[in-house]
């Protein structure tokens, strides 16, 4: 880690004007997989610079919480409103919309014909069309931060997993994003590489970073976030501080959700 | 006849210029429609996976239709029809004019074939990429070009050979389209009554032009695809 400039704090272009609503708002929003219903009414408030974690089953939905909220999954109904605009349909709007909106994905996705550097790159040349020598210095930063510096010439098939994870938050990280999505960033990792990605994603939370992470990790949660929220069967059964959450669950499904998992 | 008349290559070899001016055709019309095809290949397969579907349908109609006709048939349409009848000339020499139209249906047809082979190649691509495409906020038509093709390229450069080498061979159909290419140098010599023995020395002194010629063009594929393989 060396400072916390160069993507922590949101750059906003003209965004100054709605500085005070909350940056993501989910509201009443239901989505289906055919005959499966894997949102169900689900509202959410995230302000700005809160973490929050989203818990719970497979299968609960909490993925696709997630991913619908820069529309990699379409919903049925409801609203998601970022940063006071509600999500646009596909097309130049949406990709401009994503720009504003980082993902870090379970499996890293970064692109496997392009050095580490040009992954990180991408993005800010392509669709902020910055000068190549800022996006490579910032970008230089980035992974420096995230303590790749040296991989980025290699192509990401070269580098471990927890590596590729950290050059994938670096990607995001370079388009300067209002919030970051963590899709499970590491249940495909090793357990000796999951510190490592755990370590920057906590350096990220308390530099300000606004960040909705699924994840399986609770010490991440209760040591990373503001809000706890535990999904079962595509609703949101709880939302509470990370303290209240784990020491005193108030539904049955959360507590017998925490009695398997802490129990080791 | 005796063997030694059989296998007379003197005629080949006293028609060499001929037949060489005839492979220069060949190589000429190959080499430009192996590019055309490319690029030809690369807009249809983006329209079979666009998002838009009347593009979509544009492309599976192009290829439904272009695949299933017989080269023969496009091109004599190309010259025959579009050249001759309706008056759609390149130039007023009418080697150049066939020659483009040759190119053109050439290039037409193969680019079906390209635009499926390279189609397979997207769907060796895994979502994730075009995922992680899209939440950079790239656009459909970047993400396709940046991070989509260039991968499915990649894959699809064995498969890719064969279509070419395929193109090549099929050049010689350009024939029966009016142009002038080393199967109508071969036919123009074995038709000269003056040419009274060495047709078997002729087909095999040609069957080992092409073989020069694809050849090698095999192996380069297969390097270069080992060269550029994608590792995951």
């Amino acid at each position: 880690m060396t400072d916390s400039k160069g993507g922590a704090e949101p750059s906003v272009p003209g965004g100054t004007d709605r500085a005070d609503g909350p940056l993501v708002e989910v509201r009443d929003v239901n989505k289906h997989f055919g005959e499966l219903h894997v949102l169900r009414d689900v509202n959410l408030t995230v302000a700005r610079g809160e973490v929050v974690v989203i818990i719970g089953p497979s299968g609960s939905g909490k993925s696709t919480l997630c991913r619908s909220i820069n529309r990699l999954e379409p919903i049925d109904s409801g609203t998601i409103l970022v940063d006071g605009k509600p999500l646009p349909q596909e097309g130049r709007d949406l990709a401009r919309l994503r720009a504003d909106v980082g993902m870090v994905f379970q499996s890293f996705n970064l692109f496997a014909h392009k050095t580490i550097l040009e992954n990180v790159t991408l993005g800010p040349l392509k669709v902020r069309k910055e000068s190549r020598e800022t996006v490579e210095k910032r970008a230089m930063e980035l992974l420096d931060r995230v303590g790749i510096a040296n991989q980025a010439q290699k192509y990401p098939a070269q580098l471990s997993g927890g590596q590729q994870q950290r050059a994938a938050i670096a990607r995001s990280l370079a388009m300067r994003p209002k919030v970051i999505l963590f899709d499970e960033p590491t249940s495909a990792l090793d357990p000796e590489m999951i510190n490592e990605v755990l370590d920057v994603m906590t350096g990220l939370a308390r530099d300000g970073m606004t960040m909705i992470v699924v994840t399986h990790e609770m010490g991440f949660a209760r040591r990373a976030a503001q809000q706890v929220v535990f999904m079962a069967d595509g609703q949101i059964v709880e939302a509470n501080s990370p303290e209240e959450f784990f020491t005193n669950p108030q539904s049955d499904r959360a507590k017998d959700f925490l009695s398997k998992i802490l129990t080791h | 006849m005796s063997l030694s008349d059989l296998l007379d290559f003197g005629p080949f070899f006293d028609n060499i210029d001929a037949i060489l001016r005839g492979f220069w055709a060949t190589i000429r019309l190959a080499a430009l429609a192996g590019v055309f095809s490319l690029v030809i290949g690369t807009v249809l397969a983006s329209l079979r996976v666009s998002p838009v579907p009347v593009l979509r349908a544009a492309g599976t109609g192009y290829v439904n239709i272009v695949r299933n006709t017989p080269l023969t048939l496009v091109l004599i349409m190309c010259s025959l029809g579009l050249n001759d009848t309706l008056g759609l000339t390149f130039s007023d020499d009418s080697g150049t004019t066939y020659y483009w139209w040759a190119v053109l249906g050439l290039s037409g047809y193969t680019g079906a074939f390209v635009c499926e082979a390279l189609r397979s190649g997207i769907n060796t691509v895994p979502i994730g990429q075009a995922e992680a495409a899209r939440s950079i906020g790239l656009t459909f038509s970047q993400s396709l070009r940046m991070v989509i093709l260039p991968q499915a390229f990649r894959a699809v450069i064995a498969p890719l050979g064969s279509v070419f080498i395929a193109m090549i061979k099929n050049t010689t159909v350009a024939t029966a389209a009016s142009y002038s290419e080393v199967v109508t140098e071969m036919k123009t010599l074995l038709d000269l009554p003056s040419f009274t023995s060495g047709a078997i020395p002729l087909f095999l002194g040609v069957a080992a032009g092409f073989l020069i010629l694809v050849l090698p063009t095999g192996y380069f594929f297969g390097w270069l695809a080992k060269r550029t393989a994608v590792a995951r």
